[in-house]
């Protein structure tokens, strides 16, 4: 009886994360998209946010040299295209990289995070222009009625009228704080989520890496120590691969497995990796022959 | 040696090449476009992508290397991404979005069309009847910045010049891209208000018309109603127009927002939210137009008639464009953005 809630935790775990979403593609396969923290969003805007007024400076600065040498008449037109550019800049420069290939911003590539349609399928045109007018209300607003604020502060009713208006906008400004999958009022009705794009490489595999020429042998008895939870937290600590750690790990699975070995009396750190990276490979080894039969030891305590 | 004899272990030896493959693919898919692939690499993605997404499958079941299903779950992601997302040609896209995509959306709010536009006209006749009785309204409607000198205590002499020679002072070409950016806040503005219920964006479309009913009445009062007409419709009938589809847009979403209908209130104003986006693309098109009408157009035609010509004939092009009933499945598109 005792068995169930382990298994259960065990199985969590694995899913444990409360960001994962699953999309099912169209060939029916269930990929988990992890959503974009708050942290990761808020820095991503705060990039595009630095890029956007560093390229406007970088404009007024290109700009007030080519008025040298004009009349009035030169002045002005620099002035309108000066206005032109500022707007397109606030804009469209999050619809112009949202709608490209990698669906993200500078700031959100920096962040390795991108927009995607919450239904799965084409990120569509209209769907990014419409998270991205949203923009108006959600910081434009509320940074507006921000200002205004400051200045009227001291203007009585309107003061108080501006006050008022600040904390309502701050509801479209805080509104990914108030739901699970973080989306803003934009988000919200273009339909999309921003997620991770992780981009991870295929390590080595460690079952690979060992060179002991069978110089570990295991009895059945030593293997069934440990289950998948066991294999996954050891495949952890090997990647790290922190001399401290090994050190702890080895200890505890010898002590477990009551591995009497006169060999490893001089204990240093490779023959300790070496050991372990065998115990990884004999583990897994038993581990997915079970599963090829339908069997998924959980962890430990699951005598199966 | 040793290693090879866990089947997961085989496993992902006999497959590594292909998944290496996607993701160089896809890298170059990422950087740059989809003409940067070979026809041969064209029909390999797919059957990659196929391979890679199976090998996922395969490997949950039956490895229990973390590492590998993390990679084989990022790298399907990141082809997902890739081969169902934006791979249309931008000018596909456009062609997509002006034949059917703006029309549609914009027929699609009618209802909210007629009621934006309402609200302006009761804006306009609200601010005109109360400016007429009482010229001290006017400052009480009108933005100092929008009213450029052109105050009650002008003279009609005055207001007859500004009708006519606003290009030679002000920076003709300044004064159209501030009211460019400026419009198109005020639309884009109209459009997100919306989510809060709607309200905000009827609001804002009754402010505008106030504004527009005030400068009717100070030109009305001087005996200069007809050629204010002139100098308003010729970039009105756009720009006027655009602000009252903005407006219909925002409240197409608020009263999603508030009344969603037997969907989901998510999927409900999802789907609005698609839907008024289009036509807010549109409107800052039109935009566009008005204020190379309004900066160019106005001061270079100063005959009332042919202003008049202009303005109207514009609107007329507009409805026309939006309203002719008309068969959108008859454009040979199948259904999808992407695939043409």
């Amino acid at each position: 009886m005792s068995q169930a809630p382990k298994k259960s935790r065990a199985n969590t775990s694995y899913n444990a994360d409360r960001n994962v979403r699953t999309l099912i593609t169209p060939e029916g396969i269930d990929l988990r998209l992890r959503i974009a923290d708050g942290g990761a969003r808020v820095g991503a805007f705060t990039i595009d946010l630095a890029i956007m007024i560093a390229t406007l400076i970088a404009i007024t600065y290109a700009l007030s040299f080519t008025t040298i040498g004009m009349g009035d008449r030169g002045e002005e037109v620099v002035v309108a295209v000066w206005v032109m550019l500022a707007f397109f800049l606030r804009n469209f420069y999050f619809m112009f990289f949202e709608m490209g290939p990698k669906a993200a911003t500078p700031g959100k590539r920096a962040m390795k995070i991108r927009v995607a349609n919450r239904h799965g399928g084409h990120l569509k045109a209209n769907a990014v222009f419409a998270r991205n007018a949203m923009r108006e209300l959600e910081f434009f607003l509320p940074l507006s009625f921000f200002f205004s604020a400051i200045f009227m502060m001291n203007q009585g009713v309107d003061g108080w009228l501006t006050l008022l208006g600040l904390i309502w906008s701050f509801i479209f400004l805080l509104f990914p704080l108030f739901n699970k999958d973080r989306l803003r009022a934009g988000d919200l009705i273009a339909g999309t989520w921003v997620v991770k794009s992780p981009k991870p490489f295929l390590s080595k595999d460690l079952a690979e890496s060992q060179k002991s020429d069978g110089r570990y042998r295991f009895s059945q008895s030593q293997i069934d120590a440990y289950g998948v939870k066991e294999l996954h937290v050891l495949e952890n600590v090997l990647r790290k691969n922190d001399p401290k750690t090994i050190e702890e790990v080895t200890t505890r699975i010898m002590t477990k497995i009551e591995w009497a070995d006169p060999t490893n009396a001089d204990a240093s750190h490779a023959s300790r990796l070496e050991f372990l990276n065998a115990y990884y490979a004999a583990l897994r080894g038993k581990l997915e022959t079970k599963l090829l039969f339908g069997v998924r030891r959980a962890d430990k305590f699951d005598k199966r | 040696m040793s290693g090879a004899s866990l089947k997961s272990h085989k496993f992902r030896l006999d497959r590594e090449a292909d998944w290496k493959q996607l993701e160089v693919l896809l890298k170059r898919l990422e950087n740059r476009s989809i003409r940067s692939l070979t026809d041969a690499e064209m029909i390999a993605l797919p059957a990659l992508y196929r391979a890679t997404l199976s090998s996922l499958s395969v490997a949950r079941a039956t490895s229990l290397d973390q590492d590998v299903i993390a990679y084989l779950e990022s790298l399907s992601t990141r082809a997902y991404f890739s081969i169902y997302g934006n791979q249309t040609k931008m000018s596909a896209r456009l062609r997509y979005f002006f034949t059917i995509g703006w029309p549609q959306a914009v027929q699609n709010i009618t209802r909210e069309t007629i009621a934006s536009a309402l609200i302006m006209f009761l804006g306009a006749l609200l601010a005109y009847v109360l400016v007429r009785n009482n010229m001290d309204w006017y400052f009480s409607f009108m933005p100092e910045g929008l009213m450029g000198g052109r105050t009650p205590a002008s003279t009609a002499l005055e207001l007859r010049d500004t009708l006519y020679h606003d290009g030679d002072k002000s920076g003709l070409t300044a004064f159209a891209s501030y009211l460019f950016s400026h419009n198109s806040r005020v639309a884009i503005l109209a459009f997100a208000l919306g989510f809060a219920f709607a309200i905000p964006s009827a609001t804002l479309v009754l402010y505008n018309g106030c504004t527009l009913g005030a400068f009717v009445a100070l030109f009305v009062d001087k005996g200069l109603g007809f050629e204010l007409g002139g100098w308003l419709i010729i970039h009105g009938a756009t720009e006027l127009f655009a602000i009252v589809l903005a407006g219909a847009a925002g409240m197409k979403i608020g009263w999603t927002v508030a009344f969603p209908g037997k969907m989901s209130r998510m999927e409900a104003v999802g789907k609005a939210g698609a839907e008024s986006a289009s036509v807010l693309g549109g409107v800052v098109i039109m935009l566009f137009l008005a204020g190379l009408l309004e900066g160019f157009g106005r001061q270079l035609i100063t005959n009332d008639y042919a202003r008049y010509g202009i303005g109207i004939t514009t609107l007329l092009l507009w409805l026309a464009y939006f309203y002719l009933p008309r068969n959108f499945e008859a454009f040979k598109f199948d259904g999808t953005v992407g695939t043409s």
